[in-house]
């Protein structure tokens, strides 16, 4: 379960929101500038509040009024950026292997090929990120999250620099992932559509705030 | 023409003794220098900055003489480390490293630090989001990232280390098979009567160093730049 409730200043802009949601799925729909991407940051440790906590399962990540602040290395929360930002000195294999690497965690062959099955990746293991596809990138970052082993992952929208040919491509991945690996996940957009397909609790920011959460029937048709 | 002398032999390899470990020692301390200017946020640091750069633009032989008041083996700092270490610096090879050390660490910074800035910082949070810890981001992305850069500042370290002149001789003197360097030769031989012809070798000799290194940084610069958006 994730909860937040927090008030950040940034400039002349301010967040004030609560979220609390119990979904496999939480979107967080908005238009651009709303403040969707510094509320996943927060989530991330990225950013830090100016007052409120934030917490997962139970876990506090951030309390502002107990000085908590867990850094962004020590929360495994996985974010899928919408530029892939994958590692360009990297091969895909390495970028894949970074997260257990940092983790520390055993090597885990089945792991990995499950995570390349599922994405459709293990053709462009050898390759260098420079020289793949748009798509291809964001499922290479799909992939690099899920095998850092995540409590949650973040999606801030990951199919918004892609033309809709490329989207129809990644969104039968991403409802796989929702329905085959069980991570939680925060799923920021502004397509209605997306949302509709993959999330079950939908949070609507505007200007910073939370105007109203509750299930798919919120978003605009 | 090419028939150098022992002597001369001596001076070559001394230079390259030198500006070999004046770069090796400097470059880890510059590549820190030039993140703490790049990425941290500290007061002071305008201070920091010039202080680096004073090298730079003091003439050689103030900072060869500032140097011999604080390494020297009477000078606050060399007196300690002769007693406690044992490190000696005054009038010898290791002093004279520590001259072309200081001179060049200007030269080191600036393109390390510009390669440090010019790293996406999206791509170390992404890092830190994988579990990579601050030290670790740095090792494992900004570094090799910044390399191009890095090599690109030793090599010009190297090859001002090389050529210094003023700082070194203030410091550590002109003592032949010690601290006496390629320049130091040169000048020696200059005003020494029919010195011109082993001068002129020298010469020779230290330009063809400069345009090996130039080239070399040329290469290594390609292939780091390659290796970064490579095949």
């Amino acid at each position: 379960m994730l909860r937040m409730d927090v008030i950040k200043r940034l400039g002349s802009f301010s967040i004030e929101a609560s979220i609390i949601s119990e979904d496999r799925v939480t979107g967080l729909f908005g238009m651009s500038g709303a403040g969707k991407t510094s509320l996943v940051n927060m989530i991330a440790g990225l950013l830090q509040p100016d007052r409120g906590i934030i917490s997962i399962d139970g876990d506090t990540l951030d309390d502002t009024t107990a000085s908590i602040h867990v850094p962004s290395h020590r929360r495994r929360i996985g974010y899928v950026f919408q530029d892939a930002r994958l590692f360009p000195q990297m091969s895909v294999r390495q970028n894949l292997d970074y997260g257990r690497r940092m983790n520390r965690l055993e090597p885990n062959a089945d792991e990995q090929t499950r995570v390349a099955d599922l994405l459709d990746i293990g053709q462009l293991l050898d390759r260098r990120p420079g020289h793949l596809s748009g798509g291809e990138r964001q499922r290479i970052a799909l992939g690099r999250a899920l095998l850092a082993k995540p409590r949650m992952l973040l999606l801030d929208e990951p199919l918004g620099s892609l033309d809709v040919e490329r989207k129809a491509e990644i969104l039968p991945y991403l409802i796989r992932l929702r329905d085959e690996t069980g991570v939680p996940m925060v799923y920021v957009s502004h397509n209605a559509d997306e949302l509709r397909q993959l999330a079950g609790h939908i949070v609507l920011i505007k200007r910073g705030r939370v105007i109203a959460s509750g299930g798919t029937e919120l978003l605009p048709s | 023409m090419m028939d150098l002398t022992p002597d001369e032999w001596t001076a070559i390899l001394l230079s390259i003794r030198v500006a070999a470990a004046a770069t090796l020692i400097a470059t880890p301390i510059a590549i820190g220098v030039a993140w703490l200017l790049a990425r941290a946020r500290f007061p002071g640091k305008a201070a920091i900055d010039a202080i680096v750069h004073l090298p730079l633009v003091l003439p050689p032989v103030v900072t060869g003489y500032l140097l011999l008041l604080t390494f020297g083996r009477r000078g606050l700092v060399g007196a300690w480390l002769a007693d406690n270490l044992g490190i000696v610096f005054s009038f010898r090879w290791t002093g004279a490293a520590l001259a072309c050390g200081v001179m060049a660490f200007p030269l080191l910074v600036r393109p390390i630090r510009l390669s440090i800035e010019a790293v996406d910082r999206r791509l170390e949070q992404a890092a830190s989001t994988l579990g990579a810890s601050p030290w670790r981001v740095f090792t494992t992305i900004t570094l090799p990232l910044a390399l191009p850069g890095v090599v690109a500042g030793m090599v010009l370290a190297f090859a001002k280390a090389i050529g210094e002149f003023g700082a070194t001789i203030t410091f550590v003197s002109n003592i032949p098979g010690e601290t006496q360097t390629i320049s130091a030769a040169i000048y020696s031989l200059i005003q020494t009567p029919n010195g011109d012809a082993a001068a002129l070798r020298l010469v020779m000799i230290s330009v063809a160093i400069a345009l090996t290194a130039l080239i070399a940084s040329e290469i290594l610069a390609r292939r780091a730049t390659q290796r970064l958006h490579g095949a």
